[in-house]
């Protein structure tokens, strides 16, 4: 068995005339997490949808446990165990925090044909994992849209967790929140991945990634600009490289040369 | 999950969390959908309690008379909840009890089938525009509201259309004598509990004809398969996984099917079951009337929705209840019978109807707002 618990080989998927991804390549061994940064437009969200199942690779390989798989649905990629929390968490506001955690997958009892829905259990497991992640859902008949946006973050990873996914795909899970928010969730990605699962983090926010990164890989323009081991590259350098960067750094220059025309 | 619940309550009296208060009953009955509904009808019980409560509107006759009432809407109702908190609408409802009227009608009387078949006839048509309906808004992702509005004119012009082709009239009587001895046609058109009302009679505790025969003879089949209906709904919603599709399906379609809810499925079978609620009603009726006639139900779709928005259901689908639309089915089958017994001219109904469905979408956006505030 190699080191790795799943390898994304040479991925390319193409729409038409449109290179969305070209030759990327990512690989992630149990309990490493993996940042993927990129800026707008640099095709995080095609590999995420490739990740997930909901677009086939057109060219490259994906490899799983030393197996080569190839996903028809999100469903087999959720089967084999990768998990992937969108952005938008599928979750909804109005049902009841264990409503959504069990959401398509509710347990149930009783006869067939007339199988009810475990309501208790549904309700001790759903506060039980809230818990272990130090949530404590005061009621887990409320509705989620009570919820801060940190702890539904952290109730759909949480959900992922425990249907079984071995490797998490977080779509910029720290986009959205505040400093405190950012950092509880940043924390429980973290414990996460202590305990052996794999972690593909999506994001543009540096900041976020690189206290909690392992490796980091960079996206410009649907290619990789490289994997680069947490010893090997600064914040800085990876800013950089990220579109974003030497725009940046261009534009502080040309506002240093207008500063000094006007203070001239 | 009163005792689950306890036990989380406690652990917050404990003090583990700061921000942790105790959430009052009053604040766990808000987040109940049917509230509205539930405040409403006890607001129009004591209303006519007092305009019109010796005027024998509450009497053993009155009473069954507005509960048939309500509960002929009820039957549409609940099922236009459910489709609603799926998130989707069915305008079809009152063309659909024409349709299935003419259906069990027209086979039995001019092509001499057994009542049984044409009702069985009358169901699978049913079915099969639900499923219609279901596919066409599905697979096409237009909003069920044109869908449906499109069915709402289809079903009505073909029923005004076949009916007369073949009977040359718009109404087919008759049916009355071929309800005896049929194996199905009881299960829509007997009052049941007869012997209590005899009883009652006999004991003249209830009023009476001139001879001797209780006025009012029975529980109306509608009530029976009212109730039945509601507990069912109810029970599918809160307590089967099925339930939270339902919720899941008209709370967030991209993200109920991103954790595996087959939502087309449970969509589609929604909009079967508003067809078949309609096919129960046109059944209840004309069995009751002995005849079909094709405008039968006409705007019965909307007083179905209104019964629905009046019980909690958000038009955004996702959230509301079958009690809710019983809840609002009753409040305008009381008014609509209540009013013949106060000084009110029954004109202003309809005004009725239109303010009541107003308060309750101010209402339940109000309660909308509260249960998903951040606190």
């Amino acid at each position: 068995m190699s080191e790795y618990l799943v390898q994304f080989n040479n991925i390319s998927k193409f729409f038409g005339k449109v290179i969305a991804l070209k030759d990327v390549t990512m690989k992630l061994k149990k309990g490493e997490i993996m940042c993927l940064l990129g800026d707008n437009g640099a095709g995080k969200s095609t590999l995420i949808k490739t990740l997930a199942g909901v677009h086939k690779p057109d060219e490259g390989e994906i490899i799983f446990e030393d197996k080569k798989i190839v996903f028809d649905s999100p469903r087999d990629a959720l089967d084999i165990g990768i998990g992937t929390v969108y952005q938008d968490l599928a979750l909804v506001s109005l049902m009841s925090v264990t409503r959504n955690f069990f959401m398509g997958r509710e347990p149930q009892k009783g006869l067939p044909f007339f199988k009810t829905f475990d309501i208790e259990k549904a309700n001790t497991i759903a506060a039980e994992r809230m818990g272990q992640i130090g949530i404590d859902v005061r009621d887990p008949s409320q509705a989620v849209g009570t919820m801060s946006g940190g702890e539904r973050q952290c109730l759909a990873i949480s959900r992922a967790i425990y249907f079984g996914a071995k490797v998490l795909v977080l779509d910029e899970p720290t986009s959205a929140l505040g400093v405190h928010q950012a950092s509880m969730v940043l924390k429980y990605i973290v414990k996460a991945a202590s305990q052996g699962l794999a972690v593909i983090l999506i994001t543009h926010n540096v900041h976020h990634a690189y206290p909690v990164g392992n490796s980091f890989t960079v996206l410009n323009r649907g290619k990789s600009m490289g994997t680069f081991q947490k010893k090997d590259i600064s914040r800085e350098k990876l800013l950089s490289m990220m579109a974003g960067g030497e725009e940046l750094d261009k534009l502080e220059v040309e506002l240093k040369e207008m500063d000094r025309i006007e203070n001239n | 999950m009163s005792v689950k619940s306890e036990s989380i309550q406690s652990k917050k009296d404990s003090g583990q969390d700061e921000r942790l208060k105790k959430i009052s009953p009053l604040r766990v009955l808000l987040n109940r959908p049917e509230l509205g509904a539930l405040g409403g009808s006890i607001l129009v019980f004591i209303f006519f309690g007092i305009v019109a409560g010796d005027t024998g509107m509450f009497s053993a006759y009155g009473t069954l008379n507005f509960l048939d009432v309500s509960a002929n809407l009820g039957i549409i109702a609940i099922a236009a909840a459910m489709l609603m908190i799926g998130g989707e609408f069915d305008l079809s409802i009152g063309s659909m009890i024409g349709f299935a009227g003419i259906c069990i009608a027209i086979p039995a009387i001019y092509w001499g089938w057994p009542l049984w078949t044409s009702i069985i006839f009358a169901f699978a048509m049913a079915i099969l525009i639900g499923y219609f309906n279901g596919i066409m808004v599905v697979k096409t992702g237009l909003p069920s509201f044109i869908v449906t509005l499109a069915m709402l004119f289809i079903l009505r012009g073909a029923t005004l259309a076949i009916t007369r082709l073949i009977t040359g009239r718009t109404q087919v009587p008759g049916l009355r004598v071929l309800i005896e001895d049929d194996p199905i046609a009881w299960l829509f058109a007997t009052d049941t509990f007869q012997w209590l009302f005899t009883w009652l009679g006999s004991m003249k505790l209830i009023a009476l004809r001139t001879d001797g025969t209780p006025l009012a003879t029975g529980i109306p089949p509608s009530v029976i398969w009212f109730i039945a209906l509601t507990l069912f709904a109810t029970w599918i919603l809160m307590k089967t996984r099925y339930g939270n599709w339902i919720f899941a399906s008209g709370g967030d379609k991209v993200g109920a099917t991103n954790v595996g809810v087959p939502v087309g499925r449970v969509k589609i079978s929604l909009f079967i079951g508003t067809a078949v609620a309609s096919t129960i009603f046109a059944c209840i009726q004309v069995l009751d009337a002995g005849s079909a006639d094709t405008m039968r139900g006409t705007l019965k779709e909307l007083e179905a929705i209104a019964a629905a928005v009046v019980g909690g259901c958000l038009l955004t689908g996702g959230y509301g209840s079958a009690i809710g639309a019983a809840l609002g089915a009753i409040i305008f089958g009381t008014v609509s019978m209540g009013i013949f017994y106060t000084d009110v001219d029954t004109d202003w109904f309809k005004v009725f109807l239109g303010a009541m469905m107003l308060i309750a979408v101010v209402f339940n956006n109000y309660i909308r707002k509260k249960v998903t505030e951040t606190k």
